[in-house]
């Protein structure tokens, strides 16, 4: 589904990715980790077409075309999702009206009708639930206001509506309560499919042990340093990142 | 940014074509001999040009006002045409009788005045250059007793409603533009609405400029009897054309004991191209006073036009009366608008709030200004002020200018202020949604603009949207 190969990516001056290359195919789940600061979003925002960052060298293959010629809006026409770290705020335009523009936008790049505002409600109702988010959420403004966990709840929601193929997921769990985490982690598990897959990134060992992950990635100064299975989360919570930075020239 | 986006930017004006027809304009230049035919066109009684040469005169001891945030080359005034109108056009003709290439001009503007495609539930009065083309509905109003006609049928048939209300509100020596538009101020639109009467229907005018180097002067008046209430929309289109073409117009007001007066405008003139060569020079007074008890409430969404300098007001005069603004103004290329609004508190508990959001793109420079005046005997009024500027890109600016005078310390005055810049992440997060940038942007500027968008009449409400995100198309890149 996604192959990313020898990526290097800069803003301004400044080079971020440094070499990255991933696999991930259709029904996986990877897991990135790594410590602050390392390029994990930077790479997630990439892979969704942030136009602040150059791509140097290095290409990324989606679904057999060069996503790199995408625009972000295409991208996500074309089924990639991007949870983010910081969901954006955008005063006055409620939740629903938003989401709903997102849904037909995609609809529209498959030749498919738009939904009207009726039809739309049934379809949001039963991913509200998904999420246990009240509907009442839906007539504010698109994260205008909204707590953190808020914020996070209303990003799986969105990926819930617009059914991505591949989701990269920022740091979803960070600032929720256990409650929460549980919720959001869950919605992940239900849209699982053998058709799409998931990138996760994350600090913390206990999402993992809702969502399980199929490989796991160490992301290191703009490097991946370590890769392997589920067990490397735990030896992360176990041991930190340090032992890895320098076997790696970090 | 993409190529779709550039195509965007060299869109075109929709509504700048030219309309194929003769016309009687009469020659360049203005003296009081131009005054005196423009009445004689009108067929004018004695009053009204001794009103009109008044003005003529107390305007030619006046200078043009520079006080405003805005630059533009001297108006050569003498370079002007002061009257044009479509030779089909006969004086008080009947819709039945128009001539089918204006019928044609006001379709390809999404104006139908024929009997069949009109909007439901409202009523439009189309004036083309200096002359009213007809108005639609007239019947309907009639039985409920409204007067909705052009201004110079108005001045035939209820000359006596005309001469008591004329300049009530603006007199002719307002101001330089006031007095130029009462000289020779051509057509408008005229409404009354009797005692008790709430209006059936929307009042709308359609104001159309052709002809090249002519300027337009409409005069506009709306008297809401006792208890009566009335809502009214202008719209305002014209030609793509490479030199500047001067409006001034006059609109007043009058809402006396216990009525309500709504009116919104969404101009959207030519704005010239993206160099700054021609467009339309938008010089505006529209004041309404509100007698006791009653309201006026003014909302316009400004996108066109090279200049604007216009400040709808309200004299609050009555007790209690209350005074709204709410106004979106965009500028986006070389478009400079100064605009805001008046409030002028005479009477006791009145009520004032002016909601402001103005929104710069390209190298526009956009403008609020808005005074509050609070007058001794205004015992407990109250003002609620709130002005929220939003830049897209870096060429642009906004500018707030404020003048607040009280004098009544029992006076409550609240005052809101913002600036914000669309975020690219803000862009980005749409279009990570599947949203292009133009879409991106006319959502998030319709969000910030939300307040003001629901105080219009629904029919336009999405249009206004519409618009905006035309005018905002290419800004950004
Ligand atoms: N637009 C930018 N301009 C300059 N520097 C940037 C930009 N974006 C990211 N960086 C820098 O690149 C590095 C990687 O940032 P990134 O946000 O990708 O880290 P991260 O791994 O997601 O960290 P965290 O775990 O704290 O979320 C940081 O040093 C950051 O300051
Ligand atoms: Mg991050």
């Amino acid at each position: 589904m996604l192959t990313i190969t020898n990526l290097h990516a800069s803003a301004g001056s400044k080079e971020i990715l440094k070499g990255i290359s991933l696999t991930v195919k259709a029904g996986e789940v990877h897991a990135i980790m790594g410590p602050n600061g390392s390029g994990k979003s930077t790479l997630a925002q990439v892979i969704a077409g942030h136009p602040g960052y150059d791509v140097t060298s290095g290409s990324i293959e989606y679904e057999g075309q060069d996503l790199l010629e995408l625009d972000a809006e295409e991208r996500a026409q074309q089924g990639v999702f991007l949870a983010f770290q910081y969901p954006v705020e955008i005063p006055g335009v409620t939740n629903a009206y938003f989401l709903r523009a997102a849904y037909n936008e995609i609809r529209k790049a498959h030749g498919e009708e738009e939904a009207d505002p009726i039809e739309f409600l049934d379809i949001m109702e039963e991913k509200l639930k998904l999420v246990e988010m009240d509907a009442s959420m839906m007539q504010r403004s698109v994260n205008a206001g909204f707590s953190g966990g808020e914020k996070k709840r209303n990003e799986i929601l969105q990926m819930a509506v617009l059914a991505p193929k591949l989701a990269v997921l920022d740091e979803t769990d960070s600032g929720l309560d256990i409650d929460a985490l549980r919720i959001v982690a869950e919605g992940v598990n239900k849209l699982k499919r053998p058709t799409n897959a998931t990138i996760v990134v994350t600090h913390y060992q206990r999402l993992l042990n809702y969502i399980i992950p199929d490989h796991v990635h160490v992301l290191a100064g703009g490097k991946i340093v370590k890769s392997g299975g589920k067990e490397l989360a735990h030896e992360l919570e176990a041991k930190g990142y340090d032992w890895l930075l320098e076997p790696a020239g970090v | 940014m993409s190529s779709s986006i550039e195509a965007l930017v060299n869109k075109e004006y929709a509504y700048g074509f030219v309309t194929d027809v003769e016309s009687d304009t009469i020659p360049v230049g203005l003296t009081e001999d131009t005054v005196r035919l423009i009445s004689a066109k009108k067929n004018e009684p004695q009053w009204l040009l001794d009103w009109r040469l008044k003005a003529f005169r107390r305007w030619q001891s006046m200078t043009e006002p520079h006080w405003s945030n805005v630059s533009y080359p001297p108006i050569d005034y003498q370079a002007q045409t002061y009257y044009s109108a479509p030779k089909s056009v006969k004086p008080l003709q009947s819709l039945a009788d128009v001539d089918p290439e204006l019928l044609k001009t006001y379709e390809k503007l999404g104006i139908s005045l024929t009997e069949q495609k009109r909007l439901n539930g409202i009523a439009v009065d189309a004036i083309f250059d200096s002359v009213s083309v007809g108005t639609t509905m007239k019947t309907e109003l009639e039985k409920v007793g409204v007067i909705f006609c052009s201004f110079g049928e108005a001045v035939q048939h209820h000359p006596e409603l005309v001469q008591k209300y004329l300049g009530s509100v603006v007199p002719y020596s307002d101001n330089f533009f006031a007095a130029l538009n009462s000289a020779v101020f051509s057509d408008g639109s005229f409404v009354y609405v009797p005692k008790g009467v709430k209006c059936p229907l929307e009042l709308s005018t359609y104001f159309r400029i052709n002809a090249a180097n002519t300027g337009q002067f409409e005069r506009t008046l709306i008297v809401a009897d006792e208890g009566a209430s009335v809502s009214y929309l202008e719209g305002c289109t014209a030609p793509k054309r490479d030199e500047n073409q001067l409006h001034a117009a006059v609109v007043e007001i009058i809402a006396l004991d216990r009525s309500s007066v709504k009116y919104s405008t969404v101009q959207n003139w030519y704005a010239g191209d993206k160099n700054g060569v021609g467009g339309i020079y938008n010089f505006v007074t529209k004041r309404g006073k509100a007698m006791t008890d009653a309201k006026i409430s003014w909302t316009q969404v400004e996108t066109g036009s090279a200049i604007t300098w216009k400040y709808p007001s309200v004299i609050l005069q009555g007790d209690n009366s209350v005074g709204e603004f709410y106004s979106v103004a965009v500028v986006n290329g070389m478009q400079q608008a100064d605009t805001g609004t008046k409030m002028i508190h005479i009477g006791r508990n009145t009520k004032s709030t002016i909601i402001s959001k103005g929104i710069s793109a390209g190298k526009g420079q956009n403008s609020y200004r808005g005074q509050v005046k609070v007058l001794p005997k205004a015992e407990g009024a109250r003002n609620y002020t709130q002005c929220d500027s939003m830049l897209i890109g870096n060429a642009c600016g906004a500018h707030t200018f404020p003048y607040i005078e009280i004098a009544n310390n029992t006076a409550t005055l609240e005052h809101e202020a913002s600036t914000s810049k669309i975020g690219e992440d803000q862009i980005f997060y749409c279009k990570a949604r599947g949203l292009n940038a133009e879409h991106a942007i006319s959502l998030i500027v319709a969000g910030f603009c939300k307040e003001v968008f629901k105080e219009l009449p629904m029919e336009f409400a999405l249009e206004a949207q519409q618009l905006l995100g035309i005018s905002l198309e290419g800004s950004v890149g």
